[in-house]
C-alpha cells in the first residue's frame, strides 16, 4: 500500500467516515467554490482617502518609509531622490514590468537601470506591487516573466511602487483580485505579501532590521496624476 | 524525535540552577507578553477572529482526507510533486531521494519544526549532504549542535555573549579582532556568511505554515526573508509539512494569519507571507525548476477522532509557552522534546507515546494562561489532564516520580529543610565540575547535558541570591 493510501485510510478510519460519502464531498466542494469571507476588521473597510492614510501609517509603523507622488511620471525622480538621500550609487535593478517600463527613467540623468533578476551585487531593487493592504501596511507582489522574485529579497534596499487606487482595505479584497486576474484556483509561482523590511529578534529578543532580506523598504504611493 | 522527556525533573532542576539560562529566559518573560497584549488590544475583532480560525481548522480536520486530495490535485496541476510520508523515516527517505536526484551536496533550510521533529539534519549529514539552517536562531543552535528551545525563537535560551563565542569559534576565517559585542554585529556577520550559502545550495527545504487546498499553495510566514532566499535560489524547492497544515481557501488562511503574528510576536502581520505554487513558470526569470511537497503524518492521523484532535488546530505561534510559568522557569530544553511548553506537553506524548513523555503533562501549574492566550482556543490544560489520567490508569508514573513527589511534599512542608538541603547540595555539585565551572555530564540529567554543558553552580543557592537581590533593591541600587 502506498503512503498516500495508508495515510488517507488512517484519516478516514480515525474520523469514522467512509470513502465516497457524498455529503462530505459536497461540503468541501462548496467551501472551495464559495471561499466564504470570514471576519474582516473594521479598519480594513475604510473609505478610500482614510484607507490610503491608514496604509501609509501602518507601513511607517513597521519601519518602512513612504513617499507619495502625483502620477507614474514622477516615480523615477522619486527613486533617484531616495538613492541620494541614502548615499547609494545611482543604479537600480528591476524586472521588465510594463508599468515600470512606461515610466521616464531616461529623464533622470546618470541613473542606471538594470533589467532582469537580481544578483548578489545589486544594492537596490525596484518592483511594482499589484496591491497594497491598508489594514497592515502590506504590499503584494507576484512573480512572472516581468517580475523576478529575487528583486524583492537580494538587494539591501527594496523600493516598491504601488498605485493608490490599488490599495485595498483588507486581505480578502486582494485575494479576490488575484483570483480574478489569474483564474479561480490558479496562482503565479510566488505571491509575496511584504510588511516592512526584514528583521530578526533571535539574539536576546532585540529587534534588528535587515536579517536576510532588505534592510530598508521604501514605498512610493502613486496618486492618479 | 529524540526524547529526553523522562528526565524532565532532573532537567528542570538543572535549568533552575543555570544562571546564564535564567538571564536569557528573562527575555521571554519581558519580550513577548506585552507585545502580544498591545497587538490584541489594538484589534477589537481579535476574539471573533479566534473563533473563526478555530472553526476553519475544525472544518478542515473533519474533512482532512478530502482537502488533502483536493490539495494534491492542485499541486500536480501546477507542475509540483506531492509525496506522502507515514512516518519520519519515510519522510527522510523521500527527501534524501529528491536530494540525491538533484545531486545535492549543500541544502539550505528555512525554519521548520517538522524537520526538527523528524531529525532531518542529522540524517542528511550522515548521508553526506550538508544542511545549512538559515533562520538566525536556527543557525546559531546548529552551530552549537543543539535543538531549538522555543518553537518560534529557537535560540531564546542564549545570551549574546554565548552567540559571540560560537561565532568566533565557527567563523574562524574572519579576523579575531573584529567587534562582535552587539547583536547588530552578530546579525551582520550571520547575514554575510549565509548569503554565500544560499547561492551554493542545490536544494532549498522549507516548512509550511499553511497548505491551501483551493490553489495547491504552500505558505511560509517569516520575518527574516531567509525562507524566501532558501526557496528561490536553489534549483529544487522541497516543502516539508505535516498533514494538519491544510486550510481550504486563501480567505481561510487570511483569518488565521490575523491571529498568528499577533499571538506570536505581537506584530499585526509578519514581514514576509509567501504563497508558493509549483515550480518556476515558462518565462519566469527566477525561482526553482522543481517543486516538491512532502506530506508527513507521523502520528497526526492517530490523534483525529480522539480527545487530542483539538491539538491539531495548533498553528505553532508559541503564545502558550511565552505565557507559561513553568516554561519561564526552566526553558525549552528541559522538556526534552522539540516541542516544549504547554503545546509540547500535549503534543509530544501524542507523537512519541505517553510512556516516554508522560512527565510533560505534569509540568504544569494548571494556571490556565496557555488556554487563555491560545489563538486557536485549544483547551491545553484539559488535554494535559487527559494525559495524566491515561498515564495514571496505565500505572506509568515511575517510581522515581512518586518518590520525588514525596520528597517535594516534605520540602514543601518544611521550607527550612529545603534551604538547608540545597545549600548542602550546591557546594557538593561544584566539586563535580572540578573547577572548570561547567559540567559535561551530570548524574541523572543526561538529557540535559546531552544538549548543553551545564554551568556549575557558583556556590550560592537561588534563595540566597534572591535574598541578596531583595536587599539590594531595598537599598535602591537595583
Ligand atoms: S497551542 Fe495554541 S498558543 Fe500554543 S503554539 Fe499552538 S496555537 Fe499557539
Amino acid at each position: 500500500m502506498s503512503g498516500r493510501e495508508a495515510i488517507l485510510n488512517k484519516v478516514r478510519g480515525a474520523l469514522g467516515v467512509s470513502f465516497g460519502d457524498a455529503s462530505r464531498a459536497s461540503a468541501v466542494a462548496r467551501r472551495l467554490d464559495d471561499a466564504p469571507v470570514g471576519v474582516v476588521p473594521a479598519r480594513g473597510q475604510l473609505p478610500e482617502s482614510d484607507r490610503i492614510a491608514l496604509f501609509c501609517a501602518m507601513a511607517l509603523k513597521v519601519s518602512a518609509s513612504v513617499d507619495r507622488v502625483k502620477g507614474p511620471g514622477e516615480v523615477p525622480e522619486a527613486v533617484a531622490a531616495y538613492l541620494r538621500s541614502k548615499n547609494l550609487p545611482a543604479s537600480v535593478r528591476m524586472g521588465a514590468d510594463e508599468r515600470l517600463q512606461a515610466m521616464p527613467w531616461k529623464a533622470v540623468p546618470a541613473l542606471e537601470v538594470k533589467s532582469g533578476p537580481a544578483g548578489a551585487e545589486d544594492e537596490v531593487g525596484v518592483s511594482h506591487a499589484i496591491a497594497g493592504v491598508a489594514e497592515t501596511g502590506t504590499v503584494v507582489l507576484h512573480s512572472g516573466a516581468a517580475n523576478p522574485t529575487t528583486v524583492n529579497f537580494l538587494p539591501e534596499h527594496h523600493i516598491v511602487v504601488v498605485d493608490a487606487k490599488e490599495i485595498a482595505g483588507d486581505l480578502e479584497t486582494v485575494f479576490s483580485r488575484i483570483r480574478h486576474r489569474f483564474g479561480k484556483g490558479t496562482m503565479p509561482r510566488t505571491v509575496n505579501l511584504i510588511t516592512g523590511p526584514s528583521r530578526s529578534g533571535d539574539i536576546e529578543q532585540k529587534l534588528l532590521l535587515g536579517a536576510h532580506g532588505p534592510r530598508a523598504l521604501h514605498l512610493i504611493v502613486v496618486d492618479a496624476g | 524525535m529524540q526524547i529526553t522527556s523522562p528526565a524532565f525533573k532532573e532537567n528542570a532542576r538543572a535549568a533552575l540552577a543555570d544562571a546564564q539560562l535564567q538571564k536569557a529566559l528573562g527575555n521571554v518573560r519581558e519580550g513577548f507578553i506585552d507585545k502580544r497584549q498591545r497587538a490584541v488590544d489594538a484589534l477589537p475583532e481579535f476574539d471573533a477572529l479566534r473563533d473563526s480560525a478555530r472553526s476553519i481548522k475544525d472544518h478542515a480536520l473533519a474533512h482532512l482526507d478530502l482537502y488533502l486530495e483536493a490539495y494534491e490535485k492542485k499541486v500536480t496541476e501546477a507542475g509540483g510533486h506531492v509525496h506522502w510520508a507515514e512516518t519520519g523515516a519515510d519522510a527522510r527517505a523521500i527527501i534524501l531521494e529528491i536530494c540525491r536526484a538533484a545531486g545535492a551536496r549543500t541544502v539550505t533550510k528555512g525554519k521548520s519544526m517538522i524537520t526538527e521533529e523528524i531529525e532531518l539534519n542529522h540524517f542528511l549529514e550522515k548521508e553526506g549532504i550538508r544542511p545549512v539552517e538559515t533562520d538566525l536562531g536556527e543557525y546559531i543552535i546548529q552551530l552549537r549542535r543543539e535543538s531549538p528551545s522555543h518553537i518560534i525563537a529557537p535560540a531564546v535560551h542564549l545570551t549574546k555573549e554565548q552567540v559571540e563565542a560560537d561565532f568566533r569559534r565557527m567563523h574562524d576565517h574572519l579576523p579575531f579582532a573584529r567587534d562582535l559585542s552587539e547583536p547588530e554585529s552578530l546579525l551582520n556577520e550571520a547575514r554575510r556568511v549565509l548569503r554565500a550559502q544560499y547561492f551554493m545550495a542545490d536544494v532549498g527545504i522549507t516548512g509550511a505554515n499553511f497548505l491551501v487546498a483551493e490553489t495547491g499553495s504552500s505558505v511560509i510566514v517569516t520575518n527574516e526573508g531567509n525562507g524566501d532566499l532558501t526557496q528561490i535560489l536553489p534549483r529544487v524547492h522541497v516543502v516539508v509539512a505535516s498533514i494538519e497544515k491544510i486550510v481550504p481557501t486563501l480567505e481561510d488562511m487570511g483569518q488565521i494569519l490575523r491571529v498568528l503574528a499577533r499571538s506570536a510576536t505581537g506584530q499585526d502581520m509578519s514581514v514576509y507571507t509567501t504563497v508558493s505554487t509549483g515550480p518556476r513558470r515558462p518565462g519566469d526569470p527566477d525561482g526553482p525548476d522543481e517543486y516538491h511537497v512532502v506530506l508527513v503524518d507521523n502520528g497526526r492521523s492517530a490523534m483525529l477522532g480522539t480527545e487530542f484532535q483539538d491539538m491539531l488546530r495548533c498553528i505553532r505561534c508559541g503564545a502558550c509557552m511565552n505565557h507559561c510559568p513553568v516554561y519561564h522557569a526552566v526553558g525549552g530544553h528541559a522538556y526534552g522534546s522539540v516541542y516544549p511548553g504547554p503545546m509540547g506537553a500535549v503534543l509530544t506524548p501524542s507523537l512519541v507515546g505517553v510512556d516516554k513523555a508522560g512527565h510533560l503533562p505534569n509540568a504544569s501549574t494548571f494556571c490556565g494562561r496557555c488556554e487563555a492566550v491560545c489563538p486557536m482556543r485549544i483547551p491545553l490544560p484539559k488535554m494535559m489532564r487527559h494525559w495524566r489520567e491515561r498515564e495514571f490508569s496505565r500505572g506509568l508514573n515511575p517510581a522515581t516520580q512518586r518518590y520525588g513527589l514525596r520528597a517535594w511534599a516534605l520540602f514543601a512542608r518544611h521550607p527550612r529543610l529545603y534551604r538547608l538541603a540545597t545549600a548542602i547540595a550546591i557546594p557538593a555539585l561544584s566539586l563535580f565540575s572540578a573547577g572548570k565551572g561547567r559540567f559535561r555530564h551530570l548524574p541523572l540529567a543526561g538529557g540535559w547535558t546531552k544538549h548543553r554543558d551545564m554551568p556549575a553552580p557558583e556556590g550560592r543557592t537561588f534563595m540566597q541570591q534572591w535574598r541578596d537581590r531583595d536587599a539590594l533593591k531595598q537599598g535602591g541600587q537595583a
